[in-house]
């Protein structure tokens, strides 16, 4: 395997606290070492900034709603669906982009890991093979829970070993990551066509609360020990007042403790947390709570969180909160996709346009940015646009520019129609802070590595750690000022090192790698009651039979399987 | 000693079931017998054993009489057809794996092909009309669980989904159904009293081509606005009558097929469908369903969706980008415009359902026919190569009409030396890669963007 050796870039890693010193990185075997052979390939850098490969810890990249979205918009892939220099497929779609166009952008960006936000169990088959035909990217999916039959009845009886034993099963029959809870009992409601709002309202028919399915599962997750925490999208997302919500459900994790083998220290990651901090009463009055939810998010050290920046393009959104998006409907009557799925959970999807002459959308905007400019643990604070419903991932290098150049912001900010009334609602306009190239790092490597326990292979450069290493073409000392500038260099790297390997070159697909498929399997005691439920439900209730439930192994060609032993 | 292979999936319609039990010859090779399976489905496994199977490729000859030829010889023809075409329509895939279809968009995308699949003449009405208003959906089990007023609207189930009454939608006892049919109200609206109309607690006679009117006459009532007395031969007072009676329900399920989509209005009518469909929601939950034809023309409308963002009628030839437009990338229009080179139909039988015309059209082109059997299409193919089934003598992921992949199984071998689709189409794709390659070396400084061609051999996933 072949051996290289990156000269003189500037480094940021905050695994080991570097903070863009000059340094050589040795690369032999897909894995960083401490110095290698005079036969190394040696990659100039010099005037570079050299950074692990990011990781996305939410995204939604495969799986039936994502693919709704793709085949029902056939507009979306107007002017962008063309083949870029290299060696690439076909690539389509502005705000739902093709699985090659997927795996080829997040690697032109620098990305190594991505993990599919959302996975029906019951549709695991289509998200596998979904991600098998991404390339170059890692994948991970997590299943959902919040609305699951086997779930809410188990967790209304406080049988949280009985939960435990289920998801088990349920992360071996679908190769999942983690435990992933969206709009937690709401969605149940909506096979009726209702919903649950607040933490306490009861799901029909099963009488649980969301209170308590977040708890049960928060308590679930570490009774196995999983690598990644508990993973909530809260109720009530995207109506004025909801941070209230946001609040309640933050506050469930408090005393929790991590128990885990992987590093990780939080109890619950809180995703998309900027649909989710809105004050006031109506879109008349809504206002940004960024500071009231950061307040409460940076005092409590267990909780993880994701940002949700909105990016002011036209997307899709897409989500298992299916009320939500029977809503969003009623509100932009833009053509609405939704599917239940039984004993499992639902989705729905919305196209929906930000506009910079919308003044709501300006207060999303400047409230996504806040919750990172207000964070003051940037190893707690990811950077995502829960693509595509805030914006598609590409726009991430824009967000950066936002980030880190109150310049740039600024002048976005001015330049809304209603710029005044945006200010008067939000807190960004008196916000200096800008966000440093080792806090990016932190924001988009080492922290989400922590967060879904690959801490000790991932997100950072020390010999030994995996070699995904992105080279932008950005020089630390004379650092761009223009957001084009910067968006240019974040969008399109040097290099993109994937498994020790280049597989992006000067902003073009050189190789396609050798992707893995990461996935948790989870040992536990035999447990017969929950063995005998499962044969029930698809017996009884299932459209489908428990023999053809589970994903095939020729799925998932390449798996990376995170072992752990739950048997105490 | 005979073994029964059980959770067996059927691969003949959309409802896809999955409980069928196959027993099968100690050495592998026979099917003695199917369980579950309705007629349809058990024909499918059982025609397996039958004599007369043709296990070789076929070449046409001068005199119009088929030739046995080896399959190298076959994969070299089609090679050399596809590279020369510069527009191939590569069409079928509805009876085919998941798998197959990757291989084959791969062959698609470098030597310039359309690919389209059965859609383009079933339910290709139906992603229209979703493609502008969207479609509010769920699982069949959903259905099974929770539907209190099911309507099949222009579909007969009893004959082209035989099991889907029994396993989903008119008998089952779910969760929240424990009286099965006895707690669903059953309505059948069709412009002729079928067997399905038969199992339905109301039967509904629309005057034929009058669908639009209907729906549109629901949606209205439903809105509580006024409607004409009478609207496509129904009184305004049932129309009425049934809306209250959906608004009573818990959960609306509506079925529907080639009554709404070939009939006058085609797109219009599960346009106005589904509108109505979205707006009983506002009353209580409601849900509609296209009851797909082919076991896995849904899953080429997801491949196609995940690789190029269509779901249907996907123009590859530019080589650089996937183009989609109703009336110009669909098949048969291609053909009737004489708009490809040569023809490759896989999985699917055209000349049984095409119009005559495209297929005098097709006729006239290089074709080559994959698919088990001799059918009208192999009879004016130059080359008709046959492959294993699959769902019954090769393994291979399907999508039911819900949405929901299943990965069929392996249940015998197939033929002695037979090859499956996904091996044919390697086998094809590399040769392809030889003769581009070949090609490139002969002719340097050649035409345009060749070096795509190549690369692209290596390249995607």
């Amino acid at each position: 395997m072949s051996e290289y050796i990156i000269k003189n870039g500037h480094v940021f890693d905050p695994v080991q606290g570097i903070k863009g010193d000059k340094k050589d990185i040795a690369v032999k075997d897909g894995k960083i070492v401490e110095k290698v052979g005079s036969s190394a390939k040696t990659i100039d850098a010099k005037g570079k900034t050299v950074m692990a490969g990011a990781l996305d810890i939410h995204s939604h990249v495969a799986g039936p709603k994502v693919n709704a979205g793709r085949w029902y918009r056939p507009e979306d892939k107007h002017f962008d669906s063309h083949k870029k220099p290299g060696i690439t497929r076909i690539e389509g779609g502005k705000s739902i982009p093709t699985v090659f166009k997927t795996g080829y952008e997040y690697a032109r960006m620098g990305f190594g890991f991505v993990m599919e936000a959302a996975m029906p169990p019951m549709y695991a088959r289509h998200v596998h093979e979904e991600i098998h035909d991404t390339p170059i990217i890692d994948e991970a999916a997590l299943p959902v829970f919040g609305n699951n039959w086997f779930i809410l009845e188990y967790l209304k009886n406080q049988e949280i070993e009985n939960a435990a034993a289920y998801i088990a099963w349920i992360l071996r029959q679908t190769k999942g990551y983690g435990i992933k809870c969206v709009n937690p009992g709401g969605t149940e409601a909506w096979a009726w066509g209702l919903n649950c709002l607040t933490i306490h309202d009861p799901v029909p028919y099963f009488d649980i609360t969301p209170a308590e399915i977040v708890t049960g599962l928060i308590k679930a997750n570490e009774y196995l020990g999983l690598p990644h925490s508990m993973h909530v999208h809260q109720n009530d997302l995207g109506n004025p007042g909801n941070y209230t919500v946001t609040l309640d459900t933050l506050k469930l994790a408090e005393g929790m403790k991590p128990k885990n083998n992987f590093g990780r220290e939080q109890v619950l990651h809180s995703t998309h947390l900027q649909f989710h901090s809105y004050g006031g009463d109506s879109f008349a009055n809504i206002c940004s709570k960024s500071k009231e939810v950061m307040d409460y998010f940076n005092k409590n050290k267990n909780l993880t969180m994701d940002t949700g920046n909105v990016t002011m393009d036209e997307t899709t959104t897409m989500t298992a909160d299916g009320p939500f998006e029977h809503h969003l409907h009623a509100l932009n009557h833009l053509k609405w996709f939704n599917v239940d799925v039984e004993l499992e959970t639902g989705a729905g999807v919305v196209p929906y346009i930000y506009s910079p002459n919308v003044t709501v959308n300006c207060i999303q905007w400047a409230i996504g940015l806040e919750l990172a400019l207000f964070s003051k643990d940037p190893m707690r604070c990811y950077i995502t646009t829960d693509h595509p419903n805030a914006g598609p991932f590409t726009r991430y290098p824009r967000v950066y520019s936002w980030l880190m150049s109150k310049k740039v912001r600024d002048e976005f900010l001015h330049s809304f129609k209603t710029a005044d009334k945006v200010i008067d609602a939000t807190y960004i306009a008196e916000i200096d802070r800008e966000l440093s190239l080792y806090e990016l790092a932190q924001m988009t490597r080492a922290g989400p590595a922590m967060a879904l326990g690959l801490r000790k292979d991932y997100g950072g450069l020390a010999p030994g750690m995996n070699a995904d290493i992105a080279i932008y073409n950005i020089d630390p000392d004379k650092f761009p000022s223009t957001g084009p500038e910067i968006e240019k260099a974040f969008a399109n790297v040097a290099y993109f090192f994937k498994d020790g390997k280049i597989c992006v070159e000067d902003g073009k697909v050189v190789d396609m790698g050798h992707k893995h498929t990461f996935w948790v399997d989870v040992k536990v005691p035999e447990n017969k009651q929950v063995i005998h439920d499962i044969r029930e439900k698809f017996l009884k209730y299932y459209s489908l039979n428990e023999g053809n439930y589970p994903v095939p192994e020729s799925y998932a060609p390449h798996q990376h399987i995170i072992a752990v032993d739950a048997v105490q | 000693m005979p073994k029964e292979v059980t959770d067996v999936i059927c691969p003949f319609c959309g409802t896809l079931c999955d409980d069928i039990v196959i027993t099968v010859s100690d050495d592998n090779k026979t099917i003695l017998g199917v369980k579950n399976a309705c007629a349809i489905g058990a024909e499918k496994f059982n025609h397996q054993r039958l004599p007369g199977r043709v296990k070789r490729p076929r070449m046409r000859q001068a005199d119009g009489t088929f030739k046995e030829v080896s399959y190298d010889e076959a994969i070299d023809w089609t090679a050399k057809m596809l590279v020369k075409s510069r527009k191939t329509l590569m069409y079928g895939w509805a009876s085919t794996s998941c798998q197959a279809m990757s291989v084959g968009h791969e062959i698609a995308e470098k030597t310039g092909a359309i690919v389209d699949n059965c859609a383009t003449v079933c339910h290709g009405s139906s992603l229209i009309a979703i493609e502008d208003v969207g479609v509010p959906s769920c699982t069949l089990g959903e259905v099974k669980n929770r539907a209190d007023r099911v309507i099949f609207w222009g579909c007969n189930p009893a004959h082209a989904h035989p099991r889907h009454m029994s396993r989903y939608s008119i008998f089952p006892r779910g969760f929240f159904t424990v009286k099965g049919h006895k707690g669903r109200k059953i309505y059948c609206v069709d412009c002729r009293y079928t067997d399905t109309a038969k199992c339905a607690d109301e039967f509904i006679q629309v005057a034929q081509g009058f669908d639009y009117e209907l729906l549109n006459a629901f949606r209205a009532a439903a809105r509580g606005e006024t409607i004409p007395d009478t609207v496509g031969g129904v009184p305004k007072e049932k129309i009425q009558e049934i809306i209250g009676d959906l608004k009573q329900g818990r959960f609306i399920i509506i079925f529907f097929g080639m009554g709404l989509t070939h009939s006058m209005g085609r797109n219009h009518n599960i346009d106005i469908a589904i509108n109505l469909t979205r707006d009983l929601n506002d009353f209580t939950k409601a849900a509609i369903m296209a009851m797909r034809g082919h076991w896995n023309v849904t899953g080429s409308g997801q491949v196609l969706g995940w690789q190029y963002g269509f779901p249907y009628a996907v123009d590859l030839s530019r080589r650089d980008q996937a183009r989609h437009q109703t009336g110009e990338t669909t098949s048969v229009d291609l053909l009737n415009r004489n708009e490809v080179e040569a023809c490759f139909y896989i999985a699917t039988d055209p000349g049984a359902h095409f119009p005559v015309d495209a297929m005098i059209s097709s006729s006239k082109k290089p074709t080559v026919t994959v698919d088990p059997h001799i059918n009208c299409t192999t009879e004016i193919s130059d080359l008709h190569i046959p492959v294993a089934m699959v769902g019954v003598e090769v393994e291979g992921c399907a999508y039911r009409m819900d949405n929901v992949p299943i990965e069929t199984r392996k249940v015998v071998d197939p033929p002695e030396g037979m090859l499956t689709d996904v091996e044919l189409l390697t086998r094809i794709n590399q040769r392809v890669d030889e003769l581009i390659a070949a090609e490139s070396a002969a002719s340097k400084g050649a035409k345009i963007e060749q070096h795509a061609d190549k690369a692209m051999a290596k390249g995607g996933a």
